[in-house]
Parts: structure tokens; sequence; C-alpha cells
């Protein structure tokens, strides 16, 4: 089960560095996503993997580790934050420009300095 | 305390003038005054005392472990320090008031004259040495700030920056020489260092320590060889270059040397380094100063060669010496100052301070005329002013110290106070004698009072100590003396040493040397500029701009604004250092019993592995790419569920429904396409970059994940006092809400600040003409027929009350059971959503009585108080109570402050996501949709 997860969470980096090397706002935007998948369920694997384990006092022990747990809840409604606004900012960037480029180019910096 | 208050008083005050500028200049300078005026008298109240001998000490420990505490101390040396800074300073400040042209922003003046203030008194008070070491950086910041103050100047910035990079520099190598010297003793209290002299001394490293300290030193006061910022720091405006560049800041380095006398003096690398360049200073810059025809240019070598002369004193190593450098301080500090100021009065009413077009100015200024007569003759040390005093004493002291050659030090100290007679002079006799001139650009006459009054009486201070020195100054200096060598000092300072005394016959000789340069000055003017000299600026900018050339071209070699250039720099750059470190050590299979395989978990894993794997391939329709990144995101909340995280099963889901709902929102600003234009060496390029980062961190994790921690967990802890200490069973609400308050408290700010971030993002949008106009002539794309169709808003609407009531009971379950505010905030986000969706935004915000703002708003403030509600029992900010409640007839239920704070994050939640779905929703209405009044569409169908 340790392999399914670990594969999972290599797959998810991948994929979601592969496409946040794109040149287009929108697939660099899924990227991100998807690498905070991936550094979300590791960040919740470094509390290693229990079957049957909630962290819920008076249920028999053991208990799963509930620190890592309560790091990625956060986490996970923080990278929604960063995403909306990571989201808002390429509409804007597009709008702006009048493409959804990603990289400045000289001409763009030219324009920037008007 | 109140030495802390002393030093904080002036960053307090900072705050002032910039709001008391709007009542006027008066109200901004008075302020400005009051604050200093407060905290000189605060110094004053401790005089007493440390005349005395006694040393004042205030401790605040702030983090004793790593020895960073806020401890102050008050000996004779601070207090003369503090003194000055406090006491001159408020003398600048007066005086500011009335040289600042009406153009000029005073307030940002005083603001920063008052932060560089509460630097310098920072720097003489600190008992800490990491303290003391920020303070000193303080100083450089804020000393930029005030030589950059006229910024249209380029003389101003470029001195500015020069000055910054000067002192700033020689401060990161203080930093060095400093933490050396903390752990040759094992302290930072500089109470505890200057106690162990023979310790530091003995150690192998005090040479670099010295070294780098007098490096700090050194550029600060402006030794040679980092002389060469200070005059061109003075296209500062005059108050500054009174006050930071012939007062207090120059003499920072000084007062380090002094402070740090007791323990690093006395050996002959001291001897060595300090004395020498204290005298190639003094005699260097007099000669310069001699020749220059800017007023305050030749000021302000006069003012590298003082500061030389006592840095010289300082080398010697003997008591007597350092009494003399701490007299001549003082005196320095009233007569530059007063010349300085003078200097400001002749530019100003005159327009202009070039020697060469001055003169005659005995007559149009005679106020002035008197104060310069004083204060310039005192600089030339001639009797019975202070200056003299001084300097007879110095020389005294040359002429009894070996460099070298028995006598090479008298002599060359002798030649240095002949060039200082010749510029005092020439200063005097170019500036103000001589016939009067017609050809001024202004015809100058002297100041009102407020501009003539604190050099006048800085003027006064130079005949007073000048004429009766053991009753006005002696007692000062017996303190701050004892302070510097860590003896009883009784300083004796007369007029007349005797016939037989060298200093006699050498002040003659200087005098007359003096006099002698002057009347042959056209002839060694001519010489002078004959002769070629290096330009230290030319040389400066030499160094400086190859350095910044290189940094310029790594910076953009990194990063010449591709996104990908720089990710995939990161990624191998982070990778190849995963992989050395990796390397370097042994490894053994990791010896964790593994679970056996799930088959639910097995089906889950392979369609999210395979909606993964496609995207790459199928991203060019966006919508598709979505699709299939909303699937691996959903899969992931199964697997959270399986492996014993159902609160993060919750989390995930919630999230990702609203995380794709705000996708789909943007797509529709955005193209619907993303064209394929990457070549196909590059997509392998950028593969197999991915594949190695994803092998990397998936190899990472089984190997973590198939070994025991390497340390024990320290959750153990909120296991075991989650139901006790907390009062809740679900132990990751209780480290959300409770053990962990703080992180939470900080990331639903964060989420709120997000939310504003979008909205004021999207309102700049909204404003921008070209966008609007781009957004309503965007090509409309195939609508469906009916936009709001009646069994979705049917639907929702059933939904809305039961969707609400999950969320309540989420909310009031999460303390004890899988929910929270967290969750409950997502869910009620999702049921407002859904209107939304069904009938639009135009619809369903007119149906809604509070603004999203304000959620967020209530959410902070009340997770804010239900912090602060600890302090009412007297426990530190986020303490929780609870308590168990019988209400008949319903069972026992506990009542938590955390239950509030939860509704504060609940609320957050709910506000941030409405926020940053509505600010979508506003730009929408500008691509031309129209805004639907009723509930659904009836448009089909009439």
């Amino acid at each position: 089960m340790e392999a399914l997860l670990a594969t999972t969470i290599g797959v998810l980096a991948a994929v979601g560095i592969y496409l946040a090397l794109r040149q287009r706002t929108f697939p660099v935007i899924l990227g991100l996503t998807f690498l905070s998948y991936a550094v979300n369920l590791f960040l919740f694997s470094s509390g290693r993997l229990t079957l049957n384990a909630a962290p819920i006092i008076g249920e028999p022990s053991p208990y799963a580790d509930p620190l890592p747990q309560a790091l990625v809840l956060t986490a996970i409604v923080i990278s929604f934050g960063m995403t909306a606004v990571v989201m808002i900012m390429a509409i804007g960037g597009y709008l702006s420009a009048g493409h959804d480029r990603i990289d400045l180019d000289a001409r763009d910096d030219g324009e920037a300095g008007q | 305390m109140s030495l802390a208050l002393i030093v904080a008083l002036p960053f307090l005050g900072a705050l002032l003038p910039g709001l008391m500028i709007r009542a006027g200049r008066n109200a901004a300078a008075t302020t400005t005054g009051a604050v200093t005026a407060v905290a000189f008298l605060l110094l004053l109240s401790h005089a007493p005392a440390v005349l005395r001998g006694e040393v004042v000490q205030t401790r605040i420990d702030w983090l004793p472990a790593l020895g960073l505490n806020a401890t102050f101390f008050l000996d004779g040396l601070g207090l003369l320090f503090a003194g000055l800074i406090l006491g001159i300073g408020l003398l600048i400040i007066l005086y500011a008031r009335f040289y600042l042209a009406k153009s000029d922003p005073m307030g940002q003046f005083y603001t920063y004259l008052l932060l560089f203030q509460g630097a310098m008194v920072g720097i003489v008070l600190s008992d800490n040495i990491l303290l003391l070491l920020i303070f000193w950086e303080l100083t450089s910041l804020s000393s930029f700030l005030l030589i950059g103050y006229w910024k249209h100047l380029p003389e101003g910035r470029q001195g500015a920056r020069m000055a910054l990079a000067v002192t700033g520099g020689g401060g990161l190598a203080m930093i060095a020489g400093m933490l050396i010297l903390g752990n040759i003793v094992g302290s930072y209290d500089l109470t505890v260092i200057l106690a162990n002299k023979d310790l530091i001394q003995a150690s192998p490293l005090y040479l670099p320590a010295l070294i780098l300290i007098l490096l700090g030193a050194f550029t600060k006061s402006a030794q040679f060889p980092f002389h060469f910022w200070l005059p061109h720091a003075m296209a500062a405006p005059t108050p500054v270059s009174a006050y930071l560049h012939s007062a207090t800041m120059v003499k920072a380095g000084l007062f380090l040397m002094a402070r740090m006398w007791p323990v690093l003096s006395g050996t002959p690398e001291w001897f060595w380094i300090v004395s020498t360049a204290g005298l190639v200073t003094m005699v260097m810059a007099a000669k310069i100063a001699f020749f220059k025809d800017d007023l305050k240019a030749l000021l302000a070598f006069s003012t590298v060669s003082h500061l030389g002369l006592i840095t010289m004193l300082l080398g010697f190593g003997t008591r007597a010496a350092a009494t003399v450098a701490v007299f001549h301080i003082i005196n320095h500090a009233t007569f530059k100052a007063a010349l300085f100021m003078s200097a400001g009065i002749v530019d100003h009413e005159a327009h202009i301070r070039d020697l060469r077009r001055l003169g005659g100015l005995r007559r149009l200024m005679p106020i002035t005329f008197g104060i310069v007569v004083l204060a310039s003759l005192s600089m030339a040390g001639i009797p019975p002013l202070n200056g003299f005093l001084s300097k007879e004493l110095m020389l005294e002291e040359a002429a009894h110290t070996a460099w070298i050659t028995p006598w090479a030090m008298g002599l060359l100290a002798t030649i240095g106070a002949a060039f200082s007679v010749a510029y005092s002079f020439r200063f005097l006799a170019h500036g103000f004698l001589g016939p009067v001139r017609d050809d001024y650009p202004h015809k100058p006459h002297d100041p009102g009072f407020g501009l003539w009054a604190a050099p006048a009486l800085l003027a006064a201070l130079v005949v007073l100590i000048g004429l009766v020195p053991m009753a006005s100054a002696a007692w000062l200096v017996d303190a701050a003396a004892g302070a510097v060598t860590g003896e009883p000092v009784a300083v004796k300072i007369t007029h007349w040493h005797g016939l037989e005394a060298p200093a006699l016959w050498m002040s003659l000789a200087a005098v007359g040397g003096g006099l002698f340069m002057l009347g042959l000055y056209p002839r060694l003017r001519t010489l002078w500029d004959w002769a070629p000299r290096p330009e230290a600026k030319r040389i400066f900018d030499g160094i400086v701009e190859p350095l910044a050339a290189l940094a310029r071209s790594v910076t953009e070699g990194l990063h010449n604004g591709s996104f990908g250039r720089a990710l995939m720099l990161a990624v191998l750059a982070i990778a190849g250092a995963a992989l050395w470190a990796f390397s370097g050590g042994t490894h053994l299979a990791g010896t964790r019993a593994l679970l056996p395989l799930d088959p639910i978990a097995t089906v889950c894993w392979a369609v999210m592995v395979i909606a993964a794997l496609a995207t790459p391939f199928l991203h060019h329709s966006r919508i598709t790419a979505l699709i299939l990144t909303g699937v691996a995101g959903l899969l992931i909340a199964p697997l959270f569920m399986l492996f014993s995280a159902p609160d993060l099963a919750l989390t995930q889901v919630s999230v990702e429904v609203v995380t794709i709902l705000l996708m789909l929102l943007a797509l529709h600003f955005l193209p619907k396409e993303t064209p394929a234009e990457s070549p196909l060496p590059r997509r392998l390029r950028d593969a197999g970059i991915a594949g190695i980062a994803g092998l990397g961190i998936g190899t990472l994790a089984y190997l973590m994940m198939t070994r025991a921690p390497a340390f024990e967990p320290i959750s153990h802890f909120h296991l075991a006092q989650s139901k006790p200490g907390a009062g809740g069973t679900n132990a990751v609400n209780t480290i959300i809400v409770d053990f962990r308050g703080y992180d939470t408290y900080g990331e639903i700010i964060v989420l709120g600040i997000a939310a504003l971030v979008i909205y004021a993002l999207s309102e700049t949008l909204l404003r921008n003409p070209t966008v609007t106009r781009l957004l309503a002539s965007r090509p409309r794309e195939r609508e469906s027929g009916d936009r709001h169709p009646m069994m979705l808003v049917v639907s929702t609407r059933l939904l809305l009350p039961m969707a609400m009531m999950v969320g309540v009971f989420i909310y009031l379950r999460g303390h004890n059971m899988p929910g929270g505010g967290f969750v409950a905030g997502l869910v009620f986000a999702i049921a407002y959503l859904m209107q939304y969706m069904a009938s639009g935004y135009h619809w369903s915000h007119a149906r809604q009585r509070y603004d999203h703002h304000v959620l967020i708003g209530w959410g902070a403030l009340i997770a804010t108080l239900s912090g602060v509600g600890a302090w009412f029992f007297g426990l530190p900010f986020l303490t929780s109570g609870f308590e168990y409640v019988h209400l008949w007839p319903l069972e026992e239920f506990e009542l938590a402050t955390a239950a509030i704070y939860d509704l504060g994050v609940f609320l957050c939640v709910l506000g941030a996501i409405l926020l940053t779905l509505a600010s979508l929703s506003r730009l929408a209405l500008r691509t031309g949709e129209r805004a639907n009044t009723r509930a659904y569409d009836t448009e089909g169908t009439n």
C-alpha cells in the first residue's frame, strides 16, 4: 500500500511539474494544483500510513498521527486561496495583455516601461 | 525600563511628524522636538547616578537561549554620547524647521531624523552586542534616507548609495567580528565581554575579530582608506550634515572603539592599525580640506581629519590619550556642528557656498560672522577656545609616542595641526573677510533668530568650555573617560602647561606654519591643481560597477523573464541537491511492516494515475484538462478516508468542488484551447525534468513511509491532552483550534487577505477601460437555451436548507468528531454557490443581506476576540477554556471557547470563498451577460 501512495505522489508531482513548464497560464495553474496535491499527500505520508485508526479519542488505540493531518487540512484550504489569487492574476494578465503567454519577452518589458 | 524607553521614544515618535505635518510645519517641528526633549530629560534623570560612577541597567529577556536580550546600560560614555545625540538633535530640529524650504516634505524629514536618532541612541545604550549591531545597521539605513532626502538631486542619490555601500559593508564585517568576540567570551552581553580582556587577547581569533570590528568602525567614522564617502554625503541638506556627519553618526565608529577599548586596546596590533589609520587620515584629510572651495566639502574633510585625530588618540592605547580623545569628541561636536550650520546659513542666504565666490560676509552677516569666528578659531586651536585645549593635549600625547621613530608621530601631528590652522583661517578669511562683493546670486543678510539660535548656542559652549574647562566639561570627561578606561579618571585641563612642554612649541609651529601656508595659498593651489591625485569616487565606481554588472548578469542568467526557465533551474537544482545528499550516506531497506493492498484503494489509484497521466496529453482542451484535474483531486479523498484521516477527506472533497467551480468560472474569460506551440524536443525535455522530479519525490515518500520516524512524534502529547486539555475528542480539530491555534489564526487571516486581493484585482480590472472594452467585445459563445433551468433552480432551492443544516451539524460536531469550521465553511459556501449557479449572480446577490467582506471581517474579529478573551483570565492569547453544561432536557454538552474560535474560522472561509466567486461574477457581467431578475429562465417560452 505504501508503494501505491508513493507512486501516486510521484505521478502527481511529475504531471504538475510538466504542466507548470507549459507556456500558457491555464495549464501552469493546473500544474500548480497537481503539485499541491502531491505536496499535501507527501506531508500526510510523513505521519505514516495506518488503517482504521482515525485520531478520534475514545475509539480503541492506536491512533493515526494527528499533527500532519492538521497541517494538511489547513494546507488544502490555503492552496485553494493561492489557486484563486493566481487565477485572477491570469485573467487580469490575459485581459490586459491580450494573450495568456506566461513568459516575459523584451517587447513586453518595453510596454511595461512606457 | 526607562533606558529602553529612551531608545524606544524616538522610534515611536517617528510616527508623529508624518501625521502632525497636516497641522503645519511648526506643529511637526514642535512634536519632534518634544519627543526628543522627553528622551533627553529621561536621560538627564539618570545623569546624577552615572556621574557618581554607577551604571544604570535595564534588562528585558527575549530569547535568553540565543543570547538575544534587550538589555541596555548607561555609563559615563553612554551618557556623553546619548547627551550629544539628543542635545544636538534638539538644536538640529530647531535649525531644520527654518532651514528647509516650503517645497521640502518636512514631515518626512523629521520622521527620518527620529528614526536615525533612535538608532543612534540604541547603539550607545545597548548592552547586548547583537542588539547593538541591529541599531548599527539601522543608522546606515536611516542615514541613507536622510542623505538622499533631496531625491531630485543625482548627487544626493549617489552619495546616499555610496554611504550605504561603505558603511553597510563595514557593518557586515563588524557583525562577523562581534560574533567571534561573543563566541570567545561565551556571552553577547557587552558588560560580560568588557570584563574578559585576557581571555579575548589570548585567543587566536583576536586578530581576525579586531580587524573585522575595526572595519566596521573605520567605515562608519570615515577613516582612511574609507574616508571618501563622507564628502559625497554632503549632498544632504545641511541639518543632516551637521547632525550625522559631524556630531553623531560618524562618531559611532569612535564610540565603538572607545567602548571596546578596555578589551581590544593595549596590544601592538591595536596600536599599529588604529593609530596609523588615524594619523594618516588626520594629515591627509587636513591637506585636502585646505584646497576645497565648497564650504561644506572643506568642513567634511576637516571632519574626517578630526575623526582621524580622535582615532589616533584611541590607538595610542594609554589612559591619558583616551581621556584626551573623549575631551576632543565633546569639543569637535560643538564647534563643527556650529560651523556646518553656519555654512548652511551662508548657503541659505547667499545661494552659493563656493569660497572663490564668497568674501566680505563680515559686514553683510555680522551675527553669522561672530559665530564663525569663534567656531573656526576653536577648530584652528587658538587659545583660549576649547579646540585649543584638546589640541594641546593631543600634541603632548603625540610627542611622547614613538611611531617608527621617536619623533615621527610628533612631527606628523604638528603638520596635521598646521593644515588644520590653514584651512580654518581660509574658511574665515576667504569667506567672511576681504572686501564686500556685489556679485552674489542673492543679497545675503543675517537670517532670523530661529536659524542662528542653534549655532550661537554651540558657539557659546565653545567659549564656555574654553574659558572654564574644569567647571563646564571636566566632570563629563571624567565620567566618560572613566567608562572607557575602566578606572576612575580625574582630568586636569589647563591653558598653560609651562615652557618645557613640547605641546607649546608644536602648537606655535602649527599656527605659524598654517598662517604661512595661507599666505602662500595661490601658489600652493597651482601646485595642487597641477599634481595628479587619485579620485576616490572613480575608484569606487570602478569597483562597484563591475560587481553590479556581474550581479546583473547572474540574475538575468537565472531569471530572464521566462517562468519555465526559472522553474526548470529550480527543479534541477533541488533534485541535484537531493541526489547529492542522498548519495552521501548508506541506505538500508526500510523495516516498517507494510500494509496489505486494498482492492478499493487500488481501483482509486488506477483511475487517478490514468487521469493524471492523461492530462499532459489532453491538456490542449482546457475543459478536458480541468475535468481530469478534478478526477485526480476528488480521488485523493478516498485515500485520505482509507488512511484514517476523515477530516482530510471531508476537506478535500469540499475544496475540490469549490476549486473546480472557480476554475470553470475563470475559464469563461480565458481561451478555451491551449495552442500546441512547444516543439517535440522541448516537450521531451520537460517530460524528462518532470519525470526526474516525480521519481525523486515518489522514492523519497516511499523510503520515508517504509521506516519508523527518526524522532518520536510530538503528537503523543496532542493525543493525550486532546480530551483533558482541550476538551475535544477529535485530535485534528483540537490541534487546529487549540494547540496550534496561532497557526490557524494566521491562516484564516491569509485566506481573508487572499480574497480581498482578488476583489481588489477584479476592481482594478473593472476600472481599466481597455479591459472592459475587451470584455464587452468578446465574441459571444454559443449559450444553452435556458441559462437557469427550472429543474436546477428548484432542486438547489430545496437543497439549500438541508446543506446548511449539514454545515451546522459539521461545525457543531467538529470538536469531537470529524468536521469543524473549515469544512462547515466550505459546505455553506457550496450551498450558496449552487444558488448562484442556478439563478445567476444578480438574482442571488440581491437577496443577500450581508457583504462578503463583512463576513471575513467578522470572522477575523470573532477569532481575535475569542483569543483576546483569555487575557482577562491572565492567560496567554488564544488559550481556550471549556465547561460541561447540563441543561434539562438535553444531554450533558460542552461549551468551549474553541467553538467560538472555530466560528471565526468558519466565517472567514465562507466569506473568502464567496468574495472570490462574486469578484469573478462581477467581471462576467461586463462580458455582456444580461443580469437576470427572475429566479429561472422563461426566455425560451415567451
